[in-house]
């Protein structure tokens, strides 16, 4: 069936099948490979990506069902150069391997979008979907953090 | 990769929802938030020939108020109720018990009803609107029905839905109340529950108590509920309440847990709980959503 598909600001018109998962539509398909195939249950958040602005697993979506959405994967927050927060992910060496990185970028840039002075509960809570095997998780929080206003104290 | 094909279809009314249900009775699937139907659909563990997709059908998203009832939509999502004004104002249980399931990219998508009608043992929209006058209210070919929450859970992820009705909405009679979930997961974050206890304390010493993880279900306890009610709580009464807990619950071991340790724990937790909901009866209390475990 034909799919027409809002990615990262451009329109796509596919063929899929009912059955076809989002995330996979989106790498094989659109080419967006930064939504990465972890666990494809909802576990692990390495496919996150966003849809209207809210962080989804794109594992748990069948593509139909973005239809008239608002579809926006890494490639569509970097298109200007970085945002802030990747930046100070960079500078806090926050990653290692990187697996997580685009899901765990995308569900920050949402907390960011809705709490701009997080505290460390906060983006404990925000990340706790987001599986990452190599960190301890520690420098990616401390660069939320340092991206949002104040240094995150609760209030 | 979904190994079965289905079709899709994507209705805009429920009367054309239902009556594709019933066209293809025992072979469609309703598909909501759909973060389990996909997973359940990649595993196998079901394989309908149609997926019926109710996210366009209008008017299935309200969190409001008539008269003294809330009223929810079977679209309405976790992260709706979190961030719903009303929901904190008269029943703020819900948020807080919306705030344990899994993590924010789940509950952007996953629906409380979606949650009662997948029917797991650990679903945890089921011991908190089970300790409320809850009504699941349905619609299919031949009209509306409703169904009292109590009736819903028929057995393992088995309910009172027919194959070709759909869930509209539930509605909650409101009462003043302290209410408190308390669920036990391996680490704090994302889990499912290991156990989770569901407590509603109403004025005059009303009170509901309801268990979730620790049966095929999740369930009300009336023994408990007799013993409380009417009495001021007092540490003897919590203790004969608390020593109650190993014949009302059913748990079972598995990866998650032990049977012992589930029934250890629901016992700190009916304790720990029905001092925090007696308290946030009177206004005092444990902040909702402090976690108590
Ligand atoms: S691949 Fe989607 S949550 Fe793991
Ligand atoms: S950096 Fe390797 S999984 Fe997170």
């Amino acid at each position: 069936m034909n799919l027409e598909l809002k990615v990262n600001g451009e329109q796509w018109v596919l063929d899929v099948a009912a059955a076809d998962v989002l995330l996979d539509v989106l790498r094989e398909q659109v080419g967006t490979k930064s939504p990465k195939v972890g666990c494809e249950r909802g576990d692990c958040g390495s496919c996150t990506i966003l849809m209207d602005g809210r962080s989804v697993r794109s594992c748990l979506v069948l593509a139909v069902e973005a239809e008239g959405h608002d579809i926006v994967t890494v490639e569509g927050i970097s298109y200007e150069g970085m945002s802030q927060l990747q930046d100070l992910f960079i500078s806090n060496n926050s990653f290692q391997c990187g697996f997580c990185a685009p899901g765990i970028v995308l569900s920050a840039t949402e907390l960011l979008e809705l709490n701009p002075n997080p505290s460390r509960h906060d983006v404990q809570e925000a990340l706790a979907g987001n599986l990452c095997r190599c960190t301890g998780y520690e420098p990616i929080i401390d660069a939320v953090l340092a991206a949002g206003q104040g240094q995150g104290e609760t209030p | 990769m979904i190994a079965k094909e289905f079709e899709y279809r994507r209705p805009t009314t429920l009367a054309e929802a239902t009556q594709t249900l019933a066209e293809h009775p025992g072979l469609a699937m309703i598909l909501a938030g759909g973060t389990d139907l996909v997973a359940w659909l990649r595993d196998d563990v079901i394989a309908p020939d149609l997926v019926v997709d109710i996210k366009d059908i209008p008017d299935l998203s309200e969190i409001k108020v008539v008269d003294d009832e809330l009223h929810i939509g079977s679209l309405v999502t976790f992260t709706d109720l979190i961030e719903s004004e009303t929901i904190h104002e008269h029943v703020p249980l819900l948020a807080e018990m919306s705030e344990t399931v899994a993590s924010p990219g789940i509950r952007n998508r996953a629906t409380m009803v979606g949650n009662i009608c997948s029917a797991v043992p650990s679903c945890d929209a089921g011991p908190v609107l089970l300790v409320y006058d809850t009504t699941v209210h349905l619609t299919g070919p031949n009209g509306d029905r409703s169904v009292d929450i109590n009736d819903w859970f028929t057995g393992l992820r088995e309910t009172a839905l027919t194959d070709d009705e759909v869930v509209t909405h539930l509605t909650l009679k409101l009462r003043k109340h302290g209410g408190v979930y308390v669920k036990l997961m391996r680490y704090a974050g994302e889990d499912l529950a290991q156990a989770a206890v569901g407590i509603a304390a109403y004025p005059d010493n009303e009170y509901r108590v309801a268990f979730g993880a620790v049966a095929p279900t999740p369930i009300r306890s009336a023994r408990i509920e007799n013993t409380l009610h009417g009495n001021e709580l007092d540490d003897d009464l919590v203790a004969r309440t608390v020593a109650m807990v190993p014949d009302e619950i059913s748990p079972i071991t598995d990866m998650r847990a032990t049977a012992a340790y589930r029934t250890h724990m629901t016992a700190v937790m009916l304790k720990r709980g029905l001092w925090a909901a007696r308290q946030r009866l009177d206004g005092t209390g444990p902040a909702y959503g402090a976690r108590l475990v």
